[in-house]
């Protein structure tokens, strides 16, 4: 076992450790990285079966009336579309971005729990199995939006316990997944790498692991409560029995809104990794950075209800949420301004992962003051469940959360491969995203401020043009993601032999490693000055 | 095992390949696909479950016997019981949060949904009987009349019962920190036994419940709460109770020392934990 000092002397001890090859080298497997890699193939997956039913739906509402699908599958498809991205593609992807980098960046020799790690990866397959086929079954998949409000989810088929379970299932793997990376971060960091010393992305994935493991149970309690209420017979959200649907959203909501910053910090992360990488100087105001994402991690505890402004709440309750929700802008304001600062007489250069994470600085700000608005009472009840809300929050996670993730994976892809991409294909993948993906999404506030209803499958004829230009859009960004898809089957193939270090402004152990990263490193940890 | 001579421990042990994640994967795709014909009475449906339960009991099993069987062969660093112990203590937070979604709905459904219910408005539109007396069973429930569980006699028995299993708990501890497994072995037997006898009043008054009380799962949302509740604090007991067992088992098979016993303090911690919930269950279920 290499990681046993003096291996040779012990390896007749280990005799069982023998090292599967074919498909159960990835089945059994307890290596970080490749663990991490199988993250990422998983999250691009889902990310591509998620983004169909993203196009079935922007291929309904091409034209007023109904076309290519009936409404029951219409809801189905937002419903899957927003779990699978939310829950497939987006989370793991970033899960594998820690599972790669973290030990790489704190010098362990893996995550601390190895064989753990490799379960929080395998529960996730199940769950998409259980997700996916849903549609397939009488009644077909849990339709009642990502959210899954009661009362429409207690009435619902054999697909909407699929879906519970499934939710059940994802919630272990996070939880697991995270402990994982709590853990690591705190007890296996190379000597004299302090708390303070570590890399930004490091920092952000321990507040994120924090979320993860404070909020993931409190969803499982919300859907255990359907489950109950669907198949044993009790009235938690019943108001006949004396329960209260808007018990659910409370419940859900004190998980949702944590979940969007689950999906942002690292995000954050792995931005602030990259701009300093590409401005050749040190991130401006690291301190700053950290006690910045520990306030958004505390204060997301406490806004919860801004999803809910039109259940009807006291008034004292909506200006508590309102201002609640404004106090986020401080501290988001504190990172966008450090970027900006760090980037601020930089020798910089704008190959594709600052491309991607200047888009994100961009659109990711702009999709913070849509959230801004949206956090005004008064207005919030004219836009709620408009496409107003539709385009904000796909402001926040693709062109936020994507398109960092995009940033992160050119920016390591030659540390994993041992090749440099296809620069000039990085760049068109980049200028297509970023084109389509305002075409798409940039008209979606105009039809929401005109009133155009979210999750139906149907609008009225003022709508049409908008819908039209976001539905050519939405599909021109579908299509473009198979250039990334190119990108990295290429740099996998061959293509110029990457150095340890090929950005020549990076900072950081991962870059002390040869490239790519041998199977084992830092089994003994490097010593920081 | 205990027998063979503990060799240098390896800075930081990582596994070999393993094939229990993907056992368990398998036994949970089972449990879920069970669970979900089961409670929708299709064919196969207790089949599937019982397979994944089996699957899963068998992975389980030889997963922590694994871990036993490297812990006891000296494979852990100092380093490595850190990352157990910090582990342990980030699961039962989650622990936590995951009965804190049951106490607030139970705060919600009392505080805020039944007054509103039995506000003038819905007493005039909707249900004219609605009243704001807990323990309510809702606005519209037709069933018989109800009792709810009386604090100060089964409940409050189990509260001394898993007190007490505390504190023969931390006297076992001292017993494995002083070298004295007998009184190690006589602490633990008399906390598991304190656990099982709580278990049993807990059946014998869900039985009371059901069939004298009249209070059921579909009692309103105070049948929901309160069998919510208890139901899974119990299902905690039951983990814990069998944890106990296990440490029991390996103290016989001559495991632990007084400086390396983290199974022990990780069961004990969660057995704690088990102990502080019910403390507030007995305030906020049965006694207010």
């Amino acid at each position: 076992m290499a990681a046993i000092p003096g291996g040779a002397d012990h390896a007749h001890d280990h005799g069982h450790d023998h090292h599967p090859g074919g498909i159960m080298r990835w089945v059994t497997t307890t290596n970080h990285k490749d663990i991490g890699s199988m993250y990422l193939w998983f999250s691009f997956a889902m990310f591509i079966v998620g983004g169909i039913m993203a196009l079935v739906i922007r291929a309904e509402l091409f034209q007023p009336g109904l076309q290519v699908v009936d409404p029951d599958r219409f809801n189905q498809m937002t419903t899957l579309h927003g779990l699978i991205m939310v829950f497939g593609a987006i989370m793991p992807a970033f899960v594998g971005f820690a599972n790669w980098m973290i030990p790489l960046m704190i010098g362990a020799s893996d995550m601390a729990f190895a064989r753990m790690n490799n379960w929080s990866f395998w529960l996730l397959p199940p769950a998409a199995i259980l997700l996916t086929t849903s549609l397939l079954v009488p009644g077909g998949a849990a339709a009642s939006g990502w959210t899954l409000y009661p009362p429409l989810t207690v009435q619902m088929g054999i697909g909407m316990d699929m879906a519970i379970f499934a939710v059940h299932i994802l919630g272990i793997s996070s939880i697991m997944g995270s402990i994982n990376i709590v853990t690591t971060i705190l007890n296996m960091r190379a000597p004299g790498m302090t708390l303070m010393k570590m890399p930004l992305f490091c920092w952000t994935w321990l507040i994120t692991a924090y979320l993860v493991i404070a909020v993931m149970p409190v969803l499982a309690g919300a859907v255990t409560m359907i489950l109950t209420d669907r198949h044993f017979g009790t009235s938690f959200f019943n108001a006949a029995g004396g329960g209260d649907p808007v018990l659910y959203q409370h419940i859900f909501w004190f998980f949702g809104h944590p979940e969007v910053y689950i999906i942002a910090i690292p995000a954050f992360g792995v931005v602030s990794q990259v701009i300093p990488a590409f401005s050749r100087k040190p991130l401006f105001g690291y301190a700053s950075m950290v006690y910045a994402t520990s306030s958004i991690a505390i204060l997301s505890f406490i806004v919860w209800a801004h999803h809910m402004y039109t259940v009807g709440m006291p008034v004292a309750g909506q200006l508590y949420f309102m201002f609640a929700t404004m106090l986020i802008a401080v501290p988001t304001g504190v990172k966008v301004f450090n970027w900006v600062a760090t980037m601020w007489r930089g020798s910089l250069s704008f190959e594709t992962p600052m491309l991607f994470s200047i888009g994100f600085l961009f659109l990711f700000t702009l999709g913070g003051f849509s959230g801004l608005v949206l956090s005004m009472t008064a207005v919030d009840v004219q836009l709620h469940d408009s496409y107003y809300v539709v385009a904000h929050f796909h402001y926040v996670m693709v062109a936020g959360a994507l398109f960092s993730a995009y940033a992160g994976a050119y920016y390591w892809l030659p540390k994993w491969t041992g090749h440099m991409y296809d620069e000039k294909l990085g760049k068109l993948h980049f200028w297509l995203s970023i084109i389509f993906f305002n075409m798409t999404f940039f008209v979606q506030h105009f039809l929401g401020l005109a009133g155009m209803p979210r999750r139906i499958p149907d609008y009225s004829l003022q709508f049409a043009e908008f819908n039209m230009i976001s539905s050519i859009g939405a599909f021109g960004f579908g299509l473009s993601q198979l250039v990334f898809l190119v990108v990295v089957l290429k740099c996998l193939k061959g293509g110029e032999k990457a150095p340890a270090k090929p950005w020549d402004g990076a900072e950081g152990l991962e870059w002390t490693v040869p490239s790519p990263a041998p199977h084992h490193t830092f089994e003994t940890p490097p010593v920081l000055k | 095992m205990s027998s063979q001579t503990p060799q240098q421990a390896p800075y930081y042990y990582v596994p070999a390949p393993s094939t229990y994640p993907i056992t368990g994967s398998v036994a949970l795709f089972l449990f879920a696909l069970g669970s979900v014909l089961t409670m929708n009475k299709l064919a196969g449906g207790p089949y599937v479950l019982g397979a994944g339960l089996l699957v899963l009991f068998y992975m389980m099993f030889s997963w922590f016997g694994k871990v036993a069987h490297e812990s006891e062969a000296g494979l852990y660093s100092k380093r490595v019981g850190l990352s157990f112990r910090w582990s342990m203590g980030w699961f039962i937070f989650s622990e936590v949060m995951f009965f804190a979604a049951f106490f607030g709905a139970l705060f919600y459904a009392r505080v805020l949904a039944m007054p509103d219910l039995a506000s003038l408005e819905n007493q005039a539109l909707l249900w004219p009987n609605a009243n704001a007396v807990w323990p309510n069973a809702g606005p519209a429930y037709d069933g018989d009349p109800f009792t709810p569980m009386g604090a100060w006699g089964i409940p409050a028995i189990n509260t001394l019962l898993l007190l007490t299993s505390g504190v023969t708990l931390t006297w076992a501890h001292h017993g494995l920190l002083h070298n004295r497994r007998g009184q190690l072995k006589l602490g633990l037997f008399l906390t598991i036994a304190l656990g099982v006898v709580f278990l049993a009043l807990q059946v014998y008054e869900y039985m009371h419940a059901y069939s004298e009380l009249n209070v059921k799962l579909t009692t309103g949302i105070f049948g929901s709460v309160f069998y919510m509740l208890t139901g899974f604090h119990g299902f905690h007991v039951t983990i814990g109770a069998t944890m106990l067992i296990v440490i029991l088992c390996r103290v016989f098979a001559g495991h632990f020392t007084p400086d390396n016993h983290f199974a022990f303090e990780a069961v004990a911690w969660y057995w704690h934990f088990v102990d502080v919930v019910w403390l507030l269950l007995f305030v906020v279920v049965y006694w207010i």
